[in-house]
């Protein structure tokens, strides 16, 4: 297996990375480890796997260093068998390392694997929980914890902070003659940003303003708490997750929002709708809900009027709001209120590919050769529906495909559905 | 003492001993390692999740039919077989009565017999040679897995060879291997026969909630 070789042995802590991997596993946790029968079925349904054809891409071999401290120190009848030997040896800094490509570099946490997994299991939870194990011991990818770090410090992953958030919604209101409120002190509806969008893609920051007010809806954005994404879940990091998700419930808390909202933003959305109150240690008192969720409500309830057009288009499905997240039907509904002519990509919804570089993979320098590898999985997809245009709602996935797609040279734009559906609304 | 009455008599006691307290410590143990409650706001019930998953993990589904129907194929031939067989035998029911319940029932004529058995012994043997022949099965494999395939199958072929009870040292074998396997079950791989339903339904509780199941 190929590996990082920047880290050395030496500098591992290994019983930083055993303690926390004991710390984590709970009854669940242990019946995934328990129940595995190595059937390897999850390959298939591995990006990673059907792209290179390699096994050691396959997902359940993720669980290996987690399986091997629960067999050793917390399984029932641990004591037994090692008394006969019967114990797996302890983890060594070498494992640590070897497994970091797995734990990091090519698993996304898309969930595609349990799908099949006749046993159930949720292997992108465990490599979720594997990852704070590995940091805590000192093993994987910088950027990544540097991401994490700056959200710490800076407020963001990609730095922007609340005076450069100030700056940029100020220019974007201006230069797009939008009302774009921040800071205001009572509203009904708290906005997050993804800082990719704010920094990469501000035309849909624009787009979610220019659909909000059209639709009349009492919203603000805070300055003390924008950030949506969470690089602390994504590295490792649970006090980092902790600080963002404190932050942007104090946000909302001061400003009596009844519903915060999350921008087009994959793992923000799970990070917030079903981890938030879990990592804050107390229920959310206000509703949590993916902007295409909200967006699709303002439809229902005859808020936006629509132009129809009859330009083919195709959905991306970011896997943390579709699979693991539910909010599957919501683009639909938007789609279906404008757009004669979609495509399902084969297969759509919750069984679609992933597009390579959620879980954090987009920003790890280390896995980019091959997340633009896998991304033919998209490509093929893609093409097969014929489809003009493709559209999806998650900023990070858009990055990871227009990155994917020059590195590959494929011509084809991915849009975003706000923005598709902003150019939409009847004047 | 001969060698049948020591495998049908106290090392058989103490097969089921190790059997059925390993089993229960080992259950419990999982459950009591604990979960912490989910605080978000739940989409729609996690129980519903929970034995929806419990049935849909049962058959293929989602698509991804590849690697899937070999072991499907396999897979259900093999378990079939094999309960059909540990049920309806002739001999076991006669064990079932004589032995443990008290009480039997009809047990399978011969031609059921040998359809179980084949089907059996084809689904383990072809589960066994994929494990050997497939790279990735290959990669996962480790020493519990052939251990587990060995020991079942030679219970079922001692069983087939003292079918005819013409020798008791062959239904001595059998039961050797009955107790072996019955003292190794709580330690390997084997118990996925029990946390199969834990990993299904905990799985299908934490994203019925969330109204997707996986």
């Amino acid at each position: 297996m190929t590996t990082a070789t920047t880290i050395e042995p030496s500098t591992v802590n290994v019983q930083a990375a055993i303690d926390r991997f004991q710390a984590v596993i709970g009854s669940h946790i242990a019946s995934y480890l328990e129940a595995c029968i190595h059937c390897g079925q999850c390959s298939q349904a591995c990006h990673f796997h059907e792209a290179t054809q390699d096994p050691k891409y396959t997902p359940t071999l993720k669980l290996v260093p987690m399986t091997r401290v629960y067999r050793r120190h917390k399984a029932p009848l641990a004591g037994v068998k090692k008394l006969f030997g019967l114990v797996p040896p302890e983890l060594t800094a070498d494992d640590l390392i070897e497994w970091k490509e797995l734990i990091f570099d090519s698993c996304t946490m898309c969930g595609r694997c349990t799908e099949v997994c006749p046993m159930g299991i949720d292997i992108a939870s465990i490599v979720g929980l594997s990852r704070q194990a590995m940091t805590a011991a000192g093993v994987g990818p910088s950027d990544l914890w540097e991401a994490a770090e700056n959200s710490r410090t800076r407020g963001s992953p990609l730095g922007l902070t609340p005076e450069l958030l100030a700056d940029r919604l100020e220019w974007l209101a201006d230069d797009n003659e939008v009302e774009i409120p921040l800071d205001r002190d009572k509203a009904e509806v708290l906005i997050t940003v993804s800082s990719i969008e704010m920094m990469k893609y501000p035309d849909s920051i624009v787009a979610m303003a220019k659909i909000l007010n059209a639709a009349g809806v009492d919203w603000t954005i805070s300055s003390k708490g924008y950030e949506a994404t969470n690089f602390g879940v994504l590295s490792g990091k649970p006090d980092i997750a902790k600080i963002m998700v404190t932050r942007l419930t104090t946000a909302a808390e001061e400003v009596g929002a009844k519903t915060l909202v999350i921008p087009e933003c994959g793992h923000a959305y799970g990070a917030m709708r079903w981890s938030g109150a879990n990592i804050l240690g107390r229920p959310l008192p206000f509703e949590v809900v993916h902007i295409t969720e909200m967006v699709a409500k303002l439809i229902r309830d005859g808020k936006l009027k629509l132009k129809s057009t009859a330009e083919s288009m195709t959905y991306h499905d970011p896997c943390q709001i579709s699979r693991r997240g539910g909010a599957t039907a919501a683009a639909r509904d938007i789609l279906g209120a404008f757009a004669t002519d979609f495509r399902e990509m084969t297969p759509t919804a919750n069984h679609n590919w992933c597009c390579g570089g959620g879980g954090g993979v987009q920003a790890m320098g280390s896995a980019a050769e091959l997340r633009h590898k896998v991304f033919q999985v998209k490509i093929d997809q893609v093409e097969a529906t014929g489809a003009e245009h493709l559209v999806s709602s998650c900023a990070n996935c858009r990055l990871t495909m227009d990155e994917s797609r020059q590195a590959l040279g494929w011509t084809r734009e991915i849009k975003s559905l706000v923005e598709v559906l902003a150019d939409q609304l009847e004047d | 003492m001969t060698f049948l009455q020591l495998v049908e008599g106290p090392l058989w006691y103490l097969a089921v001993v190790v059997f059925v307290v390993g089993v229960v410590w080992h259950l419990v143990g999982l459950v009591r390692l604990g979960r912490s409650v989910d605080r978000s706001v739940a989409r729609a019930s996690g129980t519903a999740g929970a034995l929806k998953a419990i049935a849909l993990h049962s058959v293929p589904h989602g698509g991804n039919l590849g690697r899937t129907i070999y072991h499907f194929v396999t897979g259900y031939a093999f378990h079939i077989g094999l309960f059909v067989l540990v049920l309806f035998a002739a001999p076991h029911v006669k064990f079932i009565h004589d032995r443990i319940l008290g009480f039997g029932w009809t047990a399978m004529p011969r031609w059921g017999f040998l359809i179980a058995a084949e089907a059996a012994f084809a689904g383990l043997i072809l589960m066994w040679v994929r494990r050997l022949t497939d790279p990735v099965m290959r990669r996962l494999s480790d020493a519990d897995d052939h251990f587990g395939v060995w020991l079942i199958f030679l219970v079922m072929l001692t069983g087939c060879l003292a079918l005819q009870e013409a020798h008791d040292g062959l239904k001595a074998l059998h039961m050797l291997f009955v107790d072996i396997l019955l003292i190794y079950f709580p330690f390997g791989r084997l118990m996925h026969a029990f946390t199969f339903v834990f990993s299904r339904a905990y799985t299908g509780a934490t994203y019925g909630r969330r109204g997707v199941t996986p």
